[in-house]
């Protein structure tokens, strides 16, 4: 099974729960098959498989809900925030507090929490993750830009607490 | 350009989704502007901080065997189907071309981490206020100092008569090895050189795609039983010319 291992992981991610993201998974692989005549050759295989994930996920209970209850600001403007200028010393990710960055990753709004994993776990492109998402480039530049900044402000509150 | 707009191409730029140009100009800034660097410094350790963090969830077996097997149960009746036997053909195809592209990107980003590791090294020992613990041109300080730090020795070149200037060594660590860093200086440009045991680092597959990272250059052989890494932002020459004089020391 192609992709069996990540794909988990991602629904895992999306989910927060083991038992539904294992529904999801098993879903995805009845629907990629029952839909497998749909894909291209030639197209891309994983943004293919990724997206019935995802939109599987969406119609889900889970998914209706945690993308009911997130305002995603004026993310239309395509605009890229700028990053702020705080100390290095402040901002510092040390690769020690794994634990904690997982902990922000998981407050994150799934909109925020799936571009960042795409893009820095899966190591997507941009056209990959525009595929996955269907959303324009543009979006994916502008969401991820504020996902990584909603990332450092969640991992500071978390190690501010303690 | 103010480093404002700048900072707007950072994202990209460490995504590698910029143009060849633009990618350029932005390098040509972070090697100029200090705040703008220690913000990319930033940008990478988030980024690695997210890969690491990523890997977290594992499926249980007995789900994976329940998933095979509800795969297997769904194949008799589509058999049926006129087009199942193109179907399974492509998805043999498929599985095993999925499964080789998942070994090769495993072992993709498996070096990448290793080389995103090094520039990492590089950048914060520029970054740093104390780039290095021993500070002397002169050789013969610098490799007595690294003994009984790290488990092995070896040798620098004469560099006399070479534009290349000894700057000093710190112990530095990689796969949570230790092994000797070192900082060479050529006109304006600062050059690491990292020498670890090859036995205590996960080897990588492809040592000849560690040609360059985030448009540093990086050159890399073995000697001895020692893996030797050389990074920094001077022109592909020098790092070839320096590659040279190391190994010609043997």
């Amino acid at each position: 099974m192609p992709l069996f291992e990540r794909l988990y992981n991602f629904a895992h991610w999306l989910t927060q729960n083991r038992e539904e993201a294992e529904d999801l998974v098993q879903e995805t692989y009845a629907k990629a098959l029952k839909g497998f005549p749909s894909f291209q050759p030639g197209t891309n295989f994983r943004a293919w498989i990724y997206q019935i994930l995802r939109n599987t996920f969406l119609t889900s209970r889970t998914g209706l809900k945690s993308t009911a209850t997130v305002p995603l600001d004026s993310e239309n403007d395509q605009q890229i925030v700028p990053v702020a200028k705080d100390t290095p010393e402040s901002i510092l990710l040390q690769r020690s507090d794994q634990r904690v960055v997982q902990e922000a990753l998981g407050r994150l709004p799934v909109p925020y929490r799936e571009v960042l994993l795409l893009c820095e776990f899966e190591e997507m492109s941009y056209q990959e993750i525009s595929a996955t998402l269907s959303i324009p480039i543009g979006t994916v530049m502008s969401r991820l830009s504020r996902a990584r900044r909603a990332l450092r402000n969640a991992v500071q509150k978390l190690q501010e607490v303690g | 350009m103010a480093c404002e707009a700048w900072t707007e191409k950072f994202d990209a730029y460490f995504d590698g989704e910029l143009s060849i140009d633009e990618a350029r100009a932005c390098h040509e800034h972070l090697r100029q502007c200090a705040d703008c660097a220690a913000e990319g410094l930033r940008l990478v350790q988030q980024r690695r901080a997210v890969q690491a963090a990523g890997q977290r969830f594992t499926p249980d077996p007995a789900f994976r065997a329940r998933v095979q097997r509800s795969i297997a149960a769904s194949r008799p009746s589509l058999w049926r189907r006129s087009w199942l036997p193109i179907f399974l053909a492509a998805a043999a195809t498929l599985l095993i071309a999925s499964s080789l592209l998942l070994v090769f990107q495993r072992d993709r980003r498996r070096d990448q981490q290793l080389l995103s590791e090094l520039v990492d090294q590089h950048v914060a020992t520029l970054a740093s206020a104390n780039p290095v613990d021993v500070v002397s041109t002169d050789r013969h300080t610098v490799k007595p100092w690294f003994e009984g730090k790290i488990p092995f020795t070896f040798n620098l070149p004469e560099l006399q008569g070479s534009p290349f200037v000894l700057v000093g060594g710190r112990v530095s660590y990689l796969s949570q090895s230790p092994g000797a860093g070192l900082i060479f200086r050529v006109r304006q440009h600062q050059i690491s050189v990292f020498i670890f045991q090859e036995n205590g680092l996960r080897e990588a597959r492809d040592y000849e795609a560690f040609r360059s990272a985030l448009s540093f250059e990086v050159r890399t052989w073995h000697h001895n039983g020692l893996r030797y890494f050389v990074i920094g932002d001077a022109s592909g020459q020098d790092l070839d010319k320096l590659t040279e004089l190391i190994k010609a020391a043997g």
